[in-house]
């Protein structure tokens, strides 16, 4: 029955197109319609989606889904779409993601209300369209453009610090994947005139070219992690921006990066992968306990989860970069996973900062005295965050842990440490902001979250739970789509 | 789905029901259902793990899968329960225990706003101790691992407003943590070489490994299963408390005294034990790890149980004496007398959560006063509590016929057995638990002396204000002066008497099935030509009761007897004397006082160098250097080479003029050097 939709169409443009209505709605007088379009749209948007994961082929590596029209004709640029096991959960997990947002901006956003909304529908349908498209220049572009509605939710929905944040962040990612639009002509050339990204994997190049291939879509994607240690605008971009747009920044656009590296890096400069893996995985090393000990002593709560953030996509980076199929699919799955703790963390200290109007760990304590539920959610949460079994935080970590001992014990040392380092940034918050006795007089005037906050607590705790206690549903779409990567992987592309 | 497997499911379902019910909508079913559903399901599980432990007995085991977790490649991870004798029996030792502190707590914890909340965790507590035993892999081992380290968290900071007690659940989690990094690696490392997590599996492949050398660090050669064995060993040292990660425990004790019992006594701290018992055919190949694991649990014995001496907390005397029976239990893995060190976690867990109980009726007689300091004569205001507490610790201390000689008395001969086949180590733990025989009986007896006997010393006694939450009321209409200490009411008092007759009863009606009578085949595997500890406690064995009556001629029973003659005369008769010595020796005292020094280490060598190197990195990594010379430094010098070349563009036409004639001049100038 739906074979006949372009799902993948309508996954990127139905949002967009959604998004433009809500702008129509003009001025601040009808936010309420906006706010109702924009749940609509993103509701809408999930639910073609779903079909993606009902009715998936988990027995094939080949794109699904498939969609192709020429575009610019004179430079074999197509508008050709497609997902596999790696991209399709992402598709899901981004549209779903926009709803949250939607609903998390619902009464704290009293400021150009249709255009917050709009930017977030747009940009899921770019992001959308990031994880489909197969030809390289339609990727490109929604690449580059999934920043604009971004910089703009930073820049302008911001924190006082915003425009050094959205300019910082900008900069940032448009200089590294400028790299990769070169990467991109050179592959154009050398491939006979084709921007078909499957087309590049039967490539052969040799090991200089594959190096700086390999550098230049390493740049674009590293900084999109973001690895160390080019991550540094990620701590500001996340202080800065509104809750939703941290939302969105740590549960999907972090994706994108690693994403990259498994549709680019891995299968298109095979050898290069092998040859540069050790630096990758000593920077995903020093990510994890590096940056664990800085988000130790962070003061602020939502620089302490982006430091977090930025440690547990060390473990999907190290996952990816073991090049075996434990790895893989614990990259995938924490990525996944990330996706709904990240969120959940950035929305519950989105519930504090609504109310108290500061983000500041000391001027916190004794929450729970005052708001037992969200407490309980939390600690259900930073659990998650410190990787506690039963919850999905585990799932990726434990796999990627023992994907790195097969390759080497000290790799899997080092990344284990995220069992201690990540419980004590994580619970250490917990017990300065919740525990205790209520020392500062706004924190006794508080409420306990309302029916609109518990509900969206109530479905990524639902969400969190469920992955930790049965994870195989989502790796089953994974394993062929990974085997075949990994075949890629181990074949020489050598002339 | 057979009935029994129905049964293994709803083991542990029972309680995670009673805990759902409890903890979502405890609110709205109110307290006494609250009570009443977790109750049931406890009970419900300890039932069914009394038909599940006949029907072992019966000769059956069972060994399969719940469901699969997750699959990659050829590896699969399932949940699925091992249900053997040692599991059989865990399952039982956990159920009752827990069912006993079920119904205490209505009692203990009566005027607790966190009522249905308590409820909820301990059931939850029982779901995931529950899950650990059953486990048939290693992954759900872990998974139970975490789960009961998480519920201790949560009850060990029950009281959130305390700052005691927040702090000592996050030490609490932490230090495990430490511990589980260990385990997680043992856990990756078995994984690696054995490519599947399956109990059985890797028992049976196990052998062909015992002579397979792997190279951690380039240049030096590690056994294969000693690395595996002190990694999982590790996880054990922190759910077991096991020096050094042993600093956990004593703060524990900030937790409800439920919980001292049924968490941080009978069952959580045991699974460590049980552990290495279950891994017992991976730690029969390394002789190594067998003398790592002996050196380190008589440690703990002997040194943890120097500290029950001078501590003046009811509960923290209980707590450490805990550490040092966990160092008991360990020094019998070491030994590879496996049985008898889970012979002694089952005993234990019944004496020992006696004690805790009884020491909370003594809490609560108290008024949530714990300090043994304001207490003596109390035997005269709660009988059962001080009977029950006297034959809790005459099982502690190892008195002839009572469950803890049984069981204590095998680890020593386990241990001496051990150090005559010249095992590393073996000669140091023979001395530490033979020497800790002493000590045990010393403390324990101090602290029964100053509780219940000489003069009363609670008249100037004054509620203690940190119970401001958990103050008992004062609905005790019968009591002609309400300081008073009192009897508690019947739902306190029959756990206590429940509990009190295993500890004495099971161990002489054990002994015999557990160690010799081969309730353990299948599920313990020991060398018996390599380890003789099994087979030669065997030889010497003839019977439970010539076991208690040959012992009046051996060393321990007078070391325990005069431990307690000696805590006799310094604290009841000669009070003085104790502290005289405790300021002609005060090096030593302070010593003690300071716990050997392990928290006030910790506290500055990992947490404050953990704070330090994170402030190191973030005020010169991150700002300075990343931040500060790499990307401002760059927007930066673009900018100042901006403004340096800005000043070019004059709009003077003789200054464009002039650099023209320069650039010409240079020109030509390369070009004539060319030609």
């Amino acid at each position: 029955m739906l074979a006949g939709y372009p799902l993948l169409s309508l996954a990127v443009w139905l949002p967009i197109c959604a998004g433009i209505l809500v702008l129509a709605t003009g001025s601040e007088r009808n936010a309420p319609l906006a706010r109702w379009i924009a749940l609509l749209g993103s509701v809408l948007a999930f639910a073609v989606t779903l079909p993606l994961y009902l009715r998936f082929d988990a027995a094939t590596a080949n794109m699904q889904f498939v969609e192709f029209t020429a575009w610019i004709p004179t430079f074999h640029i197509n508008y050709h779409l497609g997902v596999d096991g790696i991209s399709m959960p992402f598709v899901l997990l981004n549209s779903f993601t926009t709803i949250l947002v939607v609903i998390a901006g619902w009464q704290v956003i009293q400021n150009k209300t249709s255009q917050y909304m709009a930017a977030f529908l747009i940009m899921s349908g770019l992001i959308n369209g990031v994880f489909v498209a197969l030809d390289a220049m339609l990727f490109y572009v929604f690449f580059e453009a999934m920043l604009i509605p971004l910089f703009l939710v930073i820049g302008i929905w911001g924190g006082p610090r915003r425009v050094y944040a959205a300019v910082k962040f900008f900069l940032y990612t448009l200089l590294g994947s400028l790299l990769m639009l070169v990467a991109f002509i050179y592959l154009h050339f050398e491939s006979g005139g084709s921007f078909e990204i499957i087309d590049y994997y039967a490539l052969p190049l040799s090991l200089p070219v594959q190096i700086l291939l390999f550098v230049a879509f390493f740049l674009a994607f590293a900084v999109k992690v973001p690895m160390w240690p080019v991550h540094t605008w990620l701590p500001d971009a996340h202080v800065e921006a509104p809750t939703g747009g941290s939302v969105v920044l740590a549960a999907i656009t972090l994706k994108i990066g690693a994403y990259g590296f498994m549709r680019f890096n891995l299968p298109i400069t095979p050898d290069a992968s092998h040859y540069m893996t050790g630096f990758i995985i000593t920077i995903s090393l020093i990510a994890v306990v590096y940056i664990s000990l800085v988000a130790l002593v962070q003061a602020d709560m939502k620089k302490l989860i982006a430091y977090s953030s930025i440690s547990h996509m060390g473990f999907v980076t190290l996952g990816i970069f073991l090049f075996n199929n434990i790895g893989m699919e614990g990259a995938l799955l924490q990525m996944i996973s990330h996706g709904f703790i990240s969120a959940a963390m950035f929305l519950s200290i989105g519930v504090m900062y609504d109310r108290m109007h500061t983000r500041q760990i000391a001027d916190y304590g004794g929450l729970v005295n005052r708001m037992p539920v969200f407490a309980a959610f939390l600690m259900l949460f930073s659990m998650a965050n410190a990787g506690l079994p039963g919850t999905s935080g585990f799932v990726g970590e434990f796999m990627v842990i023992l994907a790195a001992i097969k390759v080497n014990f000290w790799y899997a040392f080092a990344a284990a440490t995220t069992l201690i380092f990540g419980a004590a940034y994580t619970l250490w918050m917990y017990k300065r902001v919740i525990f205790g006795a209520i020392t500062n007089p706004e924190v006794a005037k508080l409420t306990d979250i309302n029916p609109r906050e518990f509900g969206f607590l109530a479905v990524l705790a639902a969400l969190t739970l469920a992955m930790g206690i049965y994870p195989q549903p989502v790796t089953n779409v994974m394993h062929v789509s990974v085997d075949n990567l990994l075949a890629h992987v181990a074949q020489s592309k050598l002339p | 789905m057979t009935a029994m497997q129905q049964l293994y499911l709803l083991v542990p379902l029972a309680p995670l029901l009673g805990a759902m019910v409890a903890g979502l909508f405890g609110w709205a079913i109110g307290r006494t259902f609250s009570h009443l559903v977790t109750i049931a399901g406890v009970a419900v599980s300890c039932w069914a793990s009394w038909l599940i432990f006949q029907d072992v007995q019966a000769g059956h085991s069972y060994n399969g899968t719940v469901y699969t977790w997750i699959t990659v490649g050829s590896v699969s991870m399932q949940i699925g329960f091992l249900i053997d004798s040692l599991t059989a029996m865990m399952m039982l030792v956990v159920t009752f225990v827990s069912l006993m502190v079920h119904i205490y707590t209505i009692g203990y914890m009566r005027d607790d706003p966190g009522y249905q909340r308590f409820f909820s965790y301990i059931s939850l507590f029982t779901f995931a101790m529950l899950m650990l035993v059953m486990a048939n892999n290693f992954m759900q081992l872990f998974f139970g691992w975490e789960a009961v380290g998480l519920v201790s968290y949560l009850l060990i900071g029950f009281w959130y407003t305390r700052p005691t007690a927040i702090y000592a659940n996050l030490k609490a989690f932490l230090v495990n943590r430490v511990g589980d990094f260990g385990f997680l690696l043992g856990i990756g490392v078995v994984l690696a070489y054995f490519g599947t997590l399956d109990y059985a599996a890797v028992f049976a492949h196990a052998p062909e490994f015992s002579s397979q050398m792997i190279s951690l660090i380039p240049g030096s050669s590690w056994s294969l299963m000693t690395v595996i064995c002190i990694l999982l060993f590790i996880g054990a040292m922190g759910k077991s408390a096991q020096i050094p990660l042993h600093v956990w425990l004593p703060d524990s004790m900030e937790g409800p005294t439920p919980i001292s019992a049924l968490i941080h006594a009978a069952t959580m701290v045991t699974a460590g034990i049980f552990m290495v018992a279950r891994m017992s055919p991976l730690f029969e190949l390394s002789q190594t790890a067998l003398s790592f694991v002996m050196v380190i649990g008589a440690m703990t014995a002997l040194f943890m149980g120097f500290l029950g001496i001078i501590q003046n907390d009811i509960k923290r005397v209980i707590a450490y004496s805990t550490l040092s029976q966990l160092g008991y239990m360990t020094v019998a893995l070491g030994a590879s007398a496996y049985s008898v060190a889970v012979f002694h976690l089952m005993t234990h867990a019944f004496f020992k959560a006696l004690l805790f109980l009884a020491a909370g009726s003594v809490i609560m007689g108290m008024h949530h006063d714990q300090d043994i300091r304001n207490m003596g004569g109390l035997r005269k205001y709660m009988p059962i509590t001080w009977i029950t507490f006297l034959i809790g610790s005459l099982a502690l201390i190892g008195t002839p016929f009572f469950s803890g000689f049984y069981s204590k008395d095998s680890i020593i001969e386990a241990t001496h057995i051990a150090m005559e086949h010249g095992m590393a180590g073996a000669g140091f733990a023979y001395f530490a638990v033979l020497a800790g025989v002493f000590v045990t009986a010393f403390y324990s007896f101090r602290l029964y002396f100053l509780v219940f006997h000489g003069k009363t010393r609670f008249h100037a006694h004054e509620p203690n204000e940190l119970d401001a939450g958990h103050e008992e009321s004062e609905e005790h209409p019968g009591e002609e002066h309400h300081g008073m200490p009192h009897e508690s009411p019947w739902v306190v008092t029959v756990p206590l008497i429940l509990l009190a007759i295993p500890s004495v009863l099971i161990g002489y009606f054990t002994i015999q099935p557990m160690l010799f009578g081969g309730y353990f085949n299948g599920a313990i595997t020991v060398d018996g030509a390599l380890h003789p500890a099994m087979p030669d406690l065997q030889r010497d064995y003839h019977g439970a009761a010539s076991m208690a009556l040959h012992s009046l001629s051996g060393l321990p029973v007078w070391l325990a007897l005069s431990g307690v003659v000696l805590a006799w005369f310094f604290y009841l008769r000669r009070p003085e004397i104790p502290e005289a010595i405790k300021h002609r020796f005060a090096l030593i005292y302070v010593i003690l006082e300071n716990k050997y020094g392990f928290d006030r280490f910790n506290d500055w060598f990992f947490a404050g160098g953990a704070r330090a190197l994170g402030r190191f990195f973030w005020h010169v990594g991150e700002v300075k250097i990343i931040d500060g010379f790499f990307v401002n430094g760059t927007a930066n010098l673009v900018g100042w080479f901006a403004t340096v070349v800005r000043k070019w563009q004059s709009g003077y036409i003789y200054h464009y003029a002039f650099a023209m004639i320069i650039g010409i001049f240079a020109l030509i100038t390369w070009f004539v050097r060319v030609v």
